[in-house]
Order: structure tokens, then sequence, then C-alpha cells
């Protein structure tokens, strides 16, 4: 049985393999000039004083494509909060606090504040520098969880009001679709980065509905992080079987 | 060699799923799909660049001055990522409940279905 599942993958492997490589032989040349959707979307990204191409591709030029994105994401955590709600043959025991290192308690209260000025900021200048709602949102996120590693998990808990960041998702996912919704009402497309001013080239105001749209995904990344570690956590500190099973 | 950060992806890829064909342990498993998918991000961004490419933001760029590398298959990674790590999360949750009922993480063992 499993010598035969071995030979099959093999088999399957090496067709695949010779399949793909046929398929790199094909493709343009690494580092080659000619990339026109890449000139286009700078083009239009600069026509639109967006300074950070990739964020304009985002929310401005795919904005449909991030709902869509921003639909998984907001499903996946729904989905992780079912599939990891405390079961009828389960109970909570609130965790022993636990000693701390001083210097990893220090160095963790000391950054905390610095990752989630860094995650704020990566937001706001999504429009302009690397980065983004999803990065920032990200980064943001994780700031909060320093409070784990530095202090314990009764004092992350008591910044981490779960209701509070659930329903900061659901409204972030809602103000994208409004936000998309609004040009439809101006007498244009769904998500067309047309009612705003698109401001001076390389100020925090530039880019028209891109640093809102950008906000909107941070404030749901951000969120959903917050939501999807709690969790997580929840099941490897709080959540205890039942005994006797 | 120009070939080269393609046929990259493709190991990557092929690794991947070699993992996933003979894992043991489903959360091996997951990482080997986590694999897979790191192919595509290097497939994509080797299709984007540009030789002497800058990155696409014109923050301290003047723009024409440079070539940049190109900013849609950046845009497409990052969805990438993002639908990457979701499907991780919601497989890791799905592996935490079959480790709870069944009280195994081995794929050969998950024969029958259980209530």
């Amino acid at each position: 049985m499993n010598r035969l599942r071995l030979w099959l993958l093999a088999v399957g492997g090496a067709g695949l393999a010779a399949l793909l490589v046929a398929a790199c032989l094909e493709l343009p040349g690494f580092g080659g000039d000619r990339h026109p959707y890449g000139d286009r979307a700078v083009h239009a990204s600069l026509l639109r004083h967006t300074a950070n191409t990739v964020a304009s591709v985002n929310f401005d030029q795919r904005a449909y494509d991030t709902l869509g994105e921003m639909s998984i994401l907001f499903a996946a955590v729904l989905g992780c909060v079912v599939l990891l709600r405390q079961a009828r043959d389960e109970h909570r025991a609130p965790p022993e606090p636990a000693e701390v290192a001083r210097p990893v308690r220090r160095y963790a209260l000391l950054v905390l504040p610095v990752a989630l000025v860094t995650g704020l900021y990566v937001i706001a200048h999504g429009q302009l520098s690397p980065g983004g709602g999803f990065q920032g949102g990200v980064v943001a996120a994780t700031a909060l969880h320093l409070l784990y590693l530095g202090a314990d998990y009764g004092a992350l808990e008591r910044v981490r009001p779960l209701g509070v960041y659930q329903t900061t998702d659901a409204l972030a996912v809602g103000a994208y679709l409004v936000m998309g919704l609004a040009p439809v009402l101006a007498g244009t497309a769904f998500l067309a980065n047309t009612l705003l001013p698109y401001g001076t080239f390389g100020t925090l105001s530039s880019g028209g509905a891109v640093p809102l749209l950008n906000a909107a995904i941070g404030m749901e990344v951000a969120s959903a992080a917050v939501v999807l570690l709690a969790h997580f956590l929840d099941q490897a500190v709080e959540i205890e079987e039942e005994h006797g099973r | 060699m120009h070939v080269l950060p393609y046929l990259v992806a493709v190991h990557l890829f092929l690794t991947g799923c070699y993992g996933l064909a003979t894992s043991r342990n489903l959360i091996h498993a997951v990482g080997c799909l986590a694999v897979c998918q790191s192919a595509t991000y290097v497939l994509l961004l080797a299709v984007g660049y540009r030789d002497g490419g800058t990155a696409p933001v014109f923050s301290d760029v003047r723009p024409g001055s440079r070539p940049v590398v190109d900013p849609v298959v950046q845009a497409l990674t990052l969805t990438d990522i993002v639908v990457g790590a979701t499907v991780t999360a919601l497989l890791l949750a799905l592996v935490l409940q079959i480790a709870k009922r069944h009280g195994t993480v081995d794929p050969d063992e998950l024969r029958e279905l259980r209530g």
C-alpha cells in the first residue's frame, strides 16, 4: 500500500515537474524589460497622486479584488471562531500567573508602545511608503501580544475585550463596503476612486480614497489577528478537558 | 541562467507536494502546504523582476528616473500572503479539533468517521 502510493507520487511528481520546467522555459526571461501591466499600473498610480504603486493597485485599480480578499479573511476568522469555541465537555480554568524574567518584562513593556505606533504609522502611510493596511494591521495586533510575553495572560485579556475586536472586525468590512457604495450613489462605478480630491503628491492626504480604504483594511486585519490569536491562545492556556475523559 | 528563479519556484512547489503526500502528521502537512504556497511568492516576484529595478514606490524616487519592478505581481503576492495566512489558521483550527476528538494527528489513523 505504502510502496504503491510512493510510486504513484514519483510518477505524478515527475510528470508535473517535466510540465512545469517546460512552462518555465517559455516564460519571458528573468529581469526582462517588458512589463506592460506594470508600466500601466505605475502610470495610473501617478495620475491619481498615489506614491506607493502597490497600494494604488490594491485599493484603487484592483479595489474590488481586495474586497474579496477581506471577505476571505473575515470568513476564515469566523470559521476559526466556530471551530475553536469551548465545547460542551470542556471548562475554563483561569491560568496561573507565571513568573517572567525581569529583562524580558522590561523589554516587552518598552517595545510595546513603539510597536503599536509603528503599526499605526505603517497603516497611515500606506499610500506613501511601503506598507499599508495589511502589514500595519498585523504589526499593531502582534504589538498587543507583547503583554502576554512581558506580563501574563490575565494582563493581555484586560486590554483585549474580545467582543470589541469582533465588532470592529465586522464594522471595518462594513466600512469598506460603504466606501465602495458611495461612488455608486454619486453616479460612478462601485469602488471607483473618483469622489475625493487626489491631493498633493507625496502628502498624507494624497490618493483619494486609498488612505481611507487602507485604514479600513488596517482595522480589519488588526482586529482579525487579535481575535484569531485570542482563540488559539484560549485553547492553549484556558480551556481544559473535563477530567475522566 | 535566466530560468533559475522560475526553477527555484518549481523546486519549492514539488518539495511541498512531496511533504504533503508523505506526511504522517497533520500539522506537518499544513506546514508543507505553506511551502507550496511560498513557491507562488517566488514565481510571482521572479516574473515581476526587472534588471536594475527598484521598489515601485515614489516617495523618494523621482517618477521615471529609474526602472521599477512590476507592482501588479507585488500586489498579487500580498493577496497570496493574506489568503495563505488565513487558510493556514483555518486548517490549524481543524487540526486542533481533530486532535481533540480523535486523539491523533496522523492522517492514516483517521479512518472511520465518528459523530
